[in-house]
């Protein structure tokens, strides 16, 4: 999550108290769709807003979870979860959305762009 | 002996008590003292479910009276003092503390003591009986320390103490003197598939075995048991429990001089009379016609047969059958009649489900026994016939899995599950018996599910059903962070009163929850405080639906359904739709609950679409929430040539009352004007069809994927008793029912079915009706329209935004014309 590759350039997307805990929202970054959690715990996620399975950009109106310690989300649409620190989907090995950088910066949320 | 004199009864068991409810219910409490001798120091409880008290029941849910009841009615209840003489010339009882009462009456119902066999090493530490719940506590203190038990025992009462043991997390083994389990209730046939599920639970059995000693450590502490066949090697156990079998208690009688049987019981009459002059005996220390009867419901018939002659009556007693139904370590076992009786024969063996049913007739092809395993729901009908002394037409038929008009049963083999895939239920068995025994793996291997996904209650349903033919222990956990079934959370969120997500799984679960436990979880905190579901930390517990209050699409985008109560709506609304529609590019459709669906509307845009439509009247349909839908109707006696009773006015009086209702799926309802059934109402859970006299009451059916006939409940109901009903049977569903089970399911499961249903909602046999309706009627009050809630809030506002930073909100969906109206591409 906040690992990033050093020439990263960070864009900022939203105050930090527009996110509800637990919950997603999706904005705008780079043109694509990206889909921002924030976990109960302090964690932030940040991966595709779109849902390869259904084609539609809904990821971050999913459910998040835990999976064996796993954090998550459902597809809203058809259920399949998504670790949310990799993009990498459990229930299909073969699926993987891009998981991107992110952090809090100032009381704004950042997403990382290469 | 004069008449001041009270009426004693010796013996506070389950039919001791049952003696003096019914002295209560006849009044002789009013014009004769009553005294009760008890020589345990609890007051009377339940000995049929001791085994529940190793499975979260404490002591006190035993109790068959509340503690004041005997004094309110001016009984005299003495505990912890047993009779230890009866003098039956003088007229008098005496107790173990001195204590002497003369009496008008005496009832001995001092039941039974378990039979222990003559063998060595029964007295050593570590071997318990099974009778009292002072027994019960002995056993669970001592198996603090134990690994593995032995019961000896393998009838009704040896199968609950193995139980007990086994809920105790004791590796178990049953040990039976006889060549199968119950031997008493059942035939060979029966006693070995009932040995199948026993095992299946992960307990040892053996028959054809007799105990010879209890082995025992030099400090005189159970180390196992030996047998009397030299070539059986013998159990190591920590502890052993006698289940063997009970014996009279009639010791006083006997002592008195009271006629006796041969082995045991105190010989009555029919009406219950020994042979002393006014001396009674009652339950399993009576020997009536030669036999004595070990079940409780004789018993009970022994005490009101007793009061009745006390008051004047002449009650006989006229022997009972000993049919019996019981689910025994949550296998059903059903007798009927002599289940070991010569006859024609017809059997019904199936491996699969793991049932066995078995019934013997005469020549005249009338019922003369039966035994069922694994499935009794032809008890009832079985007793009818024997009781009758008729003939059935079609024993088959009897025997059949699922109740005619009920839900279907288990699916067929070639029988379509995942439409999406062609997936039959043959290859879900398949895959599970190859290991994939879980929805995801089930997904992964045969697809199935991985479609349209409304076949995944089915998969876990066959999932569950081919683990337990395994053998297997079948979970109905909610997920992997509650071990718990939605009932028992439900249970626990009433109880605790707990109504924050954070602390319930902090308390009852693991981890931080998913997808399936946290809207299920507020769905059940919905059902139980009806106020607005998405504020504060519930927001992060409703999937999409409920969290945009409006249908996701295959697109992204949303469907919105306001309330048409009843289906009935005015020309200006209708406009309204029509207008709204063409003003937010919305696609419009008919419903199958009688309203119109705008399809296509994207998350902002569903603020304004609410906003106009809430003040042209409309209010929350709740079509996203597993919640109560729609009551259907048709126009009944208001238009109709037919109707019999106004059905708009009662579909729109009921759609009102129960909208915005959580359950554990959707619940729709419909109501018919007459017997032409125009409204479909036997195809939906809860259906009402005008009759002459008032309403007839279907419950339990349901259209989709797998349809079920509603079946009857209650005839010729007046709306008041109706809604009354209605009220009970949908709060009882709510509270009881498994995530995602519909009413249909959920009947079928039920222990007895539509009947229980009726005892239950009709009879109010468990005593919960004033509760569900109050909780109904808490509902009832506290409903608000969630989406004028939320117009009214800028806050719950601000989460219809498709983008975070770009107020213009996300690109539109493709869309393509067909048929003149707009559609995904």
């Amino acid at each position: 999550m906040t690992d990033a590759p050093p020439r990263t350039r960070w864009e900022a997307v939203c105050r930090a108290g527009r996110l509800t805990a637990d919950r997603g929202v999706a904005a705008v970054v780079d043109g694509q769709q990206v889909a921002l959690f924030l976990l109960a715990d302090g964690a932030l996620f940040a991966i595709d807003d779109r849902d390869p399975f259904s084609g539609a950009h809904v990821l971050s109106r999913g459910l998040v979870g835990d999976a064996d310690g796993t954090p998550t989300v459902a597809s809203p649409v058809y259920k399949q979860r998504f670790d949310l620190r990799t993009g990498q989907c459990l229930d299909d090995l073969a699926v993987r959305v891009h998981a991107w950088p992110v952090r809090m910066q100032d009381g704004w949320l950042e997403v990382g762009t290469p | 002996m004069t008449t001041e004199d009270p009426i004693v009864v010796i013996g506070n068991g389950m039919v001791g008590h049952r003696f003096v409810e019914e002295a209560v219910r006849h009044g002789l409490h009013e014009s004769v003292g009553i005294v009760v001798l008890g020589e345990e120091q609890r007051a009377a409880y339940d000995r049929v479910h001791l085994s529940s008290l190793f499975d979260g029941q404490e002591a006190s849910d035993l109790a068959l009276a509340d503690p004041g009841w005997y004094g309110a009615h001016g009984v005299e209840l003495v505990l912890g003092d047993a009779a230890v003489d009866l003098d039956p010339d003088a007229h008098t009882v005496t107790t173990a503390s001195g204590r002497r009462l003369s009496y008008d009456a005496c009832v001995l119902a001092t039941g039974s003591s378990p039979f222990v066999p003559p063998i060595p090493g029964v007295d050593a530490a570590g071997a318990f009986v099974y009778r009292t719940i002072d027994d019960l506590e002995a056993i669970r203190s001592w198996a603090q320390d134990c690994a593995s038990g032995v019961v000896v025992g393998g009838g009704l009462l040896g199968l609950e103490a193995a139980n007990a043991l086994r809920l105790l997390g004791i590796d178990t083994t049953v040990v039976e003197f006889a060549n199968r389990l119950m031997a008493v209730q059942l035939d060979a046939g029966g006693g070995a598939a009932l040995r199948r599920h026993v095992e299946a639970l992960g307990l040892r059995v053996l028959t054809g075995t007799a105990a010879a000693e209890v082995r025992t450590t030099p400090d005189g502490r159970v180390a196992g048991l030996g047998f009397a066949d030299a070539d059986q090697p013998g159990l190591d156990a920590d502890l052993v429990v006698f289940a063997a079998g009970i014996r009279p208690r009639d010791e006083l009688a006997r002592r008195a001089g009271i006629a006796v049987g041969e082995r045991g019981g105190v010989v009555v009459d029919d009406g219950c009379a020994t042979s002393a002059a006014g001396v009674f005996a009652i339950g399993e220390v009576a020997l009536h016609g030669g036999r004595v009867y070990g079940l409780v419901a004789p018993g009970q018939v022994m005490a009101e047969v007793v009061t009745d002659r006390l008051a004047g009556g002449t009650a006989t007693f006229a022997g009972a059958d000993l049919s019996t139904r019981l689910k025994l370590l949550g296998v059903e076992v059903a007798s009927v009649g002599d289940p070991h009786a010569e006859g024609d024969e017809v059997v019904v063996s199936d491996p699969t489900s793991g049932t066995w049913k078995r019934v013997v007739l005469d020549s005249r092809g009338a019922v003369i026994g039966a035994a069922l395993v694994g499935d009794a729901a032809a008890f009832g009908p079985l007793v009818s016939a024997l009781r009758s002394g008729t003939a059935p037409t079609s024993v088959l038929e009897l025997l059949a899995p699922a109740p005619a008009g009920g839900a279907s049963g288990p699916a067929a083999d070639a029988e379509t599950v995942c439409t999406c895939h062609n997936v039959d239920a043959g290859a879900v068995r398949a895959a599970v018996v190859a290991g994939h025994e879980d929805v995801t793996q089930l997904k992964a291997c045969t697809k199935a599910g991985t479609g349209c996904g409304s076949c995944v209650p089915v998969l876990k349903e066959l999932i569950d059903e081919q683990r337990a033919a395994m053998g297997k222990v079948v979970s109905n956990n909610l997920c992997a962070h509650f071990g718990m079934a939605r009932s028992e959370l439900f249970d626990a969120v009433r109880a605790t009163g707990i109504r924050t997500f954070a602390e319930l799984i902090q308390r009852h679960g693991t981890g931080r929850g998913c997808e399936i436990c946290k809207p299920a979880v507020a769905s059940m905190f919905a059902s139980l405080v009806s106020g607005y579901i998405l504020d504060g930390e519930q927001a992060s517990l409703q999937d999409t639906n409920d969290h945009f209050l409006a249908n996701l699409q295959r697109d992204g985008t949303y469907s919105v359904v306001p309330r048409v109560p009843g289906g009935e709506i005015t020309p200006e609304k209708l406009i309204v739709l029509g207008e709204v529609a063409q003003d937010f590019d919305l696609y419009t459709k008919i419903t199958g609950g009688q309203r119109i669906d705008l399809l296509g509307a994207r998350v902002d845009d569903l603020p304004a679409i609410w906003r106009r439509l809430v003040d042209a009247g409309f209010e929350s349909g709740h079509a996203y929430g597993k919640a109560v839908r729609t009551v259907k109707s048709c126009v009944g006696s208001v238009w109709c040539r037919y109707g019999v009773q106004d059905a708009v006015q009662l579909a729109v009086d009921l759609e009102l009352r129960y909208r915005g209702l959580r359950s554990p799926h959707k619940i729709k309802l419909a109501v018919s004007g007459c017997a032409r059934e125009c409204a479909e109402a036997q195809s939906k859970d809860v259906g009402i069809i005008a009759t002459e006299r008032g309403w007839n009451l279907y419950v339990g059916g349901n259209g989709g994927m797998r349809p079920a006939h509603a079946q009857l409940l209650a005839e010729d109901l007046d709306t008041s008793t109706l809604v009354r009903y209605i009220d009970r049977y949908l709060m009882w569903y709510v509270r009881t029912a498994d995530r995602l089970e519909r009413t249909a399911t959920w009947q079928r499961k039920l222990a007895g079915g539509v009947d229980q249903v009726r005892r239950v909602v009709v009879e109010d046999a468990l005593g919960v009706a004033a509760d569900l309706e109050a909780d109904m009627a808490i509902h009832v009050e506290s409903y608000e329209c969630e989406w004028t809630a939320t117009l009214a809030d800028p806050q719950r506002l601000e989460r219809f935004t498709s983008l975070v930073n770009d107020p213009v909100g996300a690109p539109r969906p493709v869309r393509v014309e067909i048929r003149g109206q707009r559609v995904p591409a």
